[in-house]
């Protein structure tokens, strides 16, 4: 009974968290950390790696650094939009996959690499579409129908490859993946253009509040006339999209489209999300958090190749700080 | 004293039902049910639990549809079909759940669905600061005290998330604000400063339909009492006339 009283005038409650505190005090705040994990992983990083190996902060590392974690900040992006919901795509690698043999098979049947890429977009965000749909109107879990939509599109991606990988020699996609506008390569700007476009649907515009508001409480948000199906199949079709724009930018850089899938991109979009501080209840996100954790898994990766320590123990790495990181998450305010 | 106004068709009705049956399969929630609220009044309905109370309210604001008889709402018959309508003709419900998105500030709370939106162009963006501004104004209107409208619900009691929603139905310009067991979950001193705030409400003529089986509560908050008991609405009598113990009889049947 010792609430401070609503509405008299004279009230003596706490007061706001925003008013400044002692920075000590946020240090010791665990709130701070699992706000900010990704940037303080990130930072650390870039120390340790940067003293043990003052080769990794050589601009040319750096470089390739940022090249090599375009693709996964784009996907990371995309799974931001479906966790954010409260769901997880774990179709996202297989439709990386599907996209990228979509647009081997235009591209040689053909079609000129504008209409590749475009039909490529177009069929992952399909694929996107009818997961949303699924999971809304067949009330379905999420993690079921991506995993059933993850097993059928890698067989749709076999059937139509024929399970061999396709050339793809376009000089548009040569310049995309090896050229370079300023200090970034192009795949760079890809990234930051994706990242800003998405962080403004997510602040900035009522999409991005109605797909908090579904991810926090559906129930609320259904009862404010907010439509939550169609909220939820924008996110899949987000996630989806995103999935277009990374096909196309690993067949640029790997020069063909392969039928196989890079399982470790999945685990690690997921897991750049957790590291970006987005809640997988839901209704919580943010978009510099995942790209920032992307970033950082990338480092990890590349300062641990530098270091010479064997590839073997990159997925053991990873994993204890996803799982430290989603510990520390439980902490957030 | 158990009469019921005849006046339904009066301009000083904001909603009244008549004749309004409801059933969930072979389960009657209540029958041939009359009712009617006065504009610029708050009008309480009571009864025991299963009643037909809520199940009443809802069909009135278009969640359910009734099986029979008719609804009026600012003299039109038959006006809702779902929740949205109602909305957008300026009925608000503050749900028993209230309705909050924990993790959204009280400010995206205040506007959630009907947000302030500037145009760039073929963009449709946030105008957040003019919604913080206007959430602010809000509250303090109903002399609400927030510590700042851009905390997150979450963090709240249970009588500022009751204020909050509060806030947002009557926020919305609302013609009818109605209200479900407002004060079931909260404490002694958080229950009067909710009724405090519909007592504000009365006074800027907001008309108010609460549901409550809190006999006292309603006595001195209402203008008109609605009793229900066993899916009939047996009784209207005005607040002022009535005592604790004959809505007692009123609800029990004991009368």
């Amino acid at each position: 009974m010792s609430e401070p009283p609503l509405i008299s005038p004279a009230h003596d409650a706490p007061p706001p968290a925003q008013s400044r505190r002692p920075w000590a005090a946020v240090l010791l705040d665990v709130s701070f950390w699992a706000d900010w994990a990704s940037v303080v992983g990130l930072a650390g990083l870039v120390v340790v790696f940067g003293i043990t190996q003052p080769i990794f902060l050589s601009t040319a590392n750096l470089q390739a650094l940022l090249l090599a974690a375009a693709i996964l900040v784009v996907i990371a992006i995309g799974q931001t939009f479906v966790v954010a919901t409260s769901g997880i795509d774990l179709s996202l690698a297989a439709t990386i996959m599907f996209g990228a043999i979509v647009l081997g098979c235009v591209y040689s049947a053909g079609w000129g690499i504008l209409a590749a890429c475009v039909l490529a977009i177009a069929v992952t965000s399909l694929v996107g579409f009818f997961n949303g749909v699924i999971i809304t109107l067949g009330r379905i879990p999420d993690f079921v129908v991506t995993l059933g939509t993850l097993s059928a599109i890698t067989g749709l991606g076999l059937i139509l490859s024929g399970g061999e990988p396709t050339m793809v020699s376009s000089p548009f996609l040569l310049r995309l993946a090896s050229g370079s506008f300023g200090p970034f390569g192009y795949p760079v700007w890809v990234a930051i253009v994706t990242a800003i476009v998405a962080h403004i649907a997510l602040y900035h515009t009522r999409f991005g509040v109605h797909l908090l508001a579904v991810g926090g409480q559906v129930e609320s948000a259904r009862s404010l006339g907010i439509r939550t199906n169609r909220i939820k199949i924008a996110a899949y079709t987000i996630s989806g999209f995103c999935a277009g724009i990374a096909a196309i930018l690993l067949v640029a850089r790997i020069g063909s489209a392969e039928p196989a899938i890079n399982t470790s991109l999945l685990l690690n979009s997921v897991a750049a999300v957790v590291l970006g501080g987005v809640s997988l209840f839901g209704g919580r996100a943010s978009i510099l958090g995942p790209a920032v954790g992307a970033l950082m898994l990338t480092a990890l990766v590349n300062g641990l190749t530098l270091l010479s320590v064997s590839a073997f123990y990159q997925p053991l790495a990873v994993g204890i700080i996803v799982v430290l990181a989603a510990l520390i998450m439980r902490y957030q305010r | 004293m158990t009469e019921v106004p005849s006046a339904f068709d009066s301009s000083d009705i904001i909603i009244s039902c008549k004749d309004l049956s409801k059933s969930f399969g072979g389960i009657r929630a209540f029958s041939d049910v009359d009712f009617a609220a006065r504009r610029g009044e708050v009008t309480a309905v009571i009864g025991d639990n299963g009643a037909g109370k809520s199940t009443l309210i809802r069909c009135l604001v278009g969640v359910h549809r009734h099986d029979s008889g008719q609804v009026f709402f600012d003299g039109r018959a038959e006006p809702f079909t779902n929740p949205d309508e109602a909305r957008r003709a300026g009925i608000e419900t503050v749900h028993q759940n209230l309705a909050l998105i924990d993790e959204l500030t009280v400010a995206q709370n205040l506007f959630l669905n009907r947000e302030i939106v500037r145009r760039f162009g073929p963009l449709t963006l946030l105008d957040r600061p003019a919604m913080k501004k206007q959430a602010q104004q809000m509250l303090s209107r109903l002399s609400i005290n927030m510590p700042s409208v851009t905390q997150r619900v979450r963090r709240l009691s249970g009588g500022q998330r009751q204020a909050i929603s509060i806030c947002r139905a009557v926020g919305a310009g609302a013609k009818l604000v109605v209200m479900d067991e407002p004060t079931a979950a909260l404490g002694v001193q958080e229950t009067a400063n909710v009724e405090a705030l519909i007592r504000r409400l009365h006074e800027q003529a907001v008309s108010v339909i609460l549901v409550s089986h809190n006999f006292d509560q309603v006595r001195r908050l209402s203008d008109q009492i609605w009793v229900m008991r066993a899916g009939r609405m047996v009784a209207s009598v005005r607040a002022r006339q009535t005592t604790g113990n004959e809505l007692v009889a009123l609800v029990t049947g004991a009368a």
